[in-house]
């Protein structure tokens, strides 16, 4: 254990050491993390003022408070492992890690973390000041703020397990990049990120709720948003918690025969 | 005796590779069926080395040398075959086998682009769970062996090649390995560092008593570091043993160099004339008939100076190479 926490803080100064000489770069990646929800934003404002005031249960300003709170939770779960897995098995570099005696998955969760570390607080800040502009309605119970930090934990998992796994088709396929635009496509829709979930018709929100998506983003955001009940919110819980240990089951599955595949034909 | 740090009998790996002709009909037909062919990179080799031992693996482009070493640090299955290593099978990669090897190859970079060196060798040192004694003395002799010094502190894209392979280097022996193979270690690095890139391996092999497999296009890294070789070609096993017995085996010439004053004498009825500069003949001969010649060519000319040598070992290796060839 005090070796994995060894681990963890030496690749927390790694990924730090290694973002800060990179400033631009990071800011143009967090304006595109602000810009997309903000759209997203403004659009559905005006269609709820078109509409007589709101859309499904949604008025402008509790669209304010759900795509600004998505943005936080979007930042927080997100991860860039699919677009890294496939430069990493075509230029050989994998080769490299998979030399250490600790499984490469290691380095990525503690690579996520710790670059989260330094840019969170920069969206916070962001966040803030997006409030005098949009106003946003925003008042979510306190029990509902505490259930939120364990979804938020759950939901991260989750993503980073299956976009793992995902990401391991770059073993099979050379070019992963149309693998990957689906897999957007569906996260764009089904986990709430274009719009909230509750305002598609109701088989696409069965999908949403059957599928994993939802509880990657959209179920932390509906908590901190006050829109689910404790029932809701303990059952919703649960749910991430399968979902986590099926991702936890088909990153270990893949693994095996991925390395099967990328030992066989050359590394 | 003791049991060999590396044994491989029999090893065989094939690779699948698709392949299609040129031209857009061409790779429409590769969309619904793709041909594929199998190529035998490694075809059936067998040997071993003892602990401590530092062996040359020669080879030209393409004969399998890389594929072997890859299926002793387990990164490919072998398609056939044993492969043992400190008496671990290499492709389940074991943590502690693992831990007791590297493997450095000429062109992989580890090392972290934007952070110093000496980051990465943190992290290292993390990933191998080096205790923190250990670390910093196997540092400082690192440090002290490759003069690495100057180096440490700066982030790595601002080091030259040679400079950063130096700490590739370092970063791979951090964890003390037992066994080191190496792949084109001192490649496209100027004379100076190849040498001392080839003292450290040689220093690094006395002081751990790590086995070593290297391999090398520089003939000189062969010379000065490996008492025995192992020559492979088309994936086969063509010599596996002393390198003077290499050169003994596969030249039937010696050369001789004569210094002559006369810039225009014909030695063409002693050998062959390889080469003629500034009055240095040198003229290949069959090796049985070397004492014979030399003799004569002393009786018959006003010869300044007389050098009997062994082919370069380039040459014995090319003729090796040309020989399977043909």
């Amino acid at each position: 254990m005090r070796g994995f926490a060894e681990l963890y803080l030496q690749q927390f100064k790694t990924t730090f050491a290694s973002m800060v000489q990179y400033r631009a770069s990071l800011i143009i990646w967090m304006i595109s993390h602000v810009l997309e929800p903000v759209v997203y934003l403004i659009v559905w404002s005006a269609v709820a003022a078109t509409e007589g005031g709101s859309v499904g249960n949604f008025t402008p300003h509790e669209f304010a408070a759900y795509f600004i709170v998505l943005m936080l939770v979007n930042h927080v779960t997100y991860t860039w492992i699919m677009y890294e897995f496939e430069y990493r098995v075509r230029e050989g570099t994998f080769s490299a890690a998979l030399l250490k005696p600790v499984h490469p998955i290691h380095s990525d969760i503690a690579d996520n973390i710790s670059s989260k570390l330094v840019t969170l607080p920069l969206m916070l800040l962001i966040a803030l000041g997006l409030v005098p502009l949009f106003h946003p309605q925003l008042a979510p119970p306190l029990w509902a703020i505490t259930a939120a930090i364990p979804a938020l934990v759950l939901a991260f998992g989750v993503r980073f397990l299956l976009e793992w796994t995902l990401a391991q088709s770059a073993f099979w396929v050379t070019r992963v990049g149309a693998i990957n635009q689906v897999y957007f496509v569906l996260v764009l829709f089904l986990s709430g990120q274009i719009a909230p979930l509750t305002l598609f018709p109701s088989p696409v929100q069965l999908l949403a709720t059957i599928l994993p998506f939802r509880w990657m983003i959209g179920f932390p955001v509906e908590l901190l948003l006050g829109r689910l009940s404790p029932v809701q919110a303990v059952e919703g819980l649960g749910v991430q918690l399968v979902w986590l240990m099926i991702g936890f089951a088909l990153f270990r599955i893949v693994w095996r025969a991925g390395i099967r595949v990328y030992s066989a034909v050359g590394a | 005796m003791a049991s060999p740090a590396i044994h491989i009998n029999n090893l065989q790996k094939t690779y699948v590779v698709s392949e299609r002709e040129s031209g857009i009909k061409a790779a429409l037909q590769s969309l619904i069926r793709r041909r594929t062919t199998k190529v035998q990179a490694v075809d059936g080799i067998s040997f071993d080395v003892t602990p401590g031992e530092i062996v040359g693996f020669l080879g030209p482009n393409g004969a399998g040398k890389t594929t072997t070493l890859k299926m002793l640090s387990g990164l490919l299955h072998p398609t056939a075959g044993d492969v043992s290593v400190l008496g671990f099978v290499p492709s389940k990669r074991d943590k502690a086998f693992l831990r007791q090897i590297t493997l450095v190859m000429g062109q992989r970079n580890e090392l972290y682009w934007d952070i110093p060196a000496v980051d990465s060798f943190e992290l290292n040192r993390a990933i191998y769970r080096i205790p923190q004694p250990e670390y910093r003395r196997m540092l400082d002799e690192l440090t002290e062996l490759l003069e690495l010094e100057p180096l440490l502190r700066k982030p790595v894209r601002n080091l030259s090649l040679g400079e950063r392979m130096k700490c590739e280097i370092a970063a791979a022996l951090l964890h003390k390995p037992n066994v080191v193979f190496l792949d084109e270690p001192t490649i496209g690095l100027d004379v100076t560092m190849q040498r001392r890139i080839r003292s450290f391996i040689a220093e690094y092999n006395r002081r751990f008593g790590a086995t070593v497999l290297l391999t090398s296009h520089y003939m000189a890294d062969v010379e000065a570091l490996c008492k025995r070789v192992i020559v492979i070609h088309h994936g086969k096993l063509l010599f596996d043993g002393d390198l003077a017995n290499l050169v003994q085996k596969f030249t039937a010439h010696k050369t001789i160099v004569v210094q002559l004053e006369d810039l225009n004498a014909d030695l063409s009825h002693y050998g062959e004339v390889v080469s003629l500069e500034d009055g240095h003949y040198t003229v290949r001969v069959p090796k049985s008939d070397t004492a014979h010649i030399t003799e004569r060519l002393l009786a018959d000319l006003p010869v300044v100076d007389l050098l009997v040598e062994d082919p370069p070992i380039e040459e014995v290796i090319e003729r090796v190479f040309a020989q399977e060839a043909s």
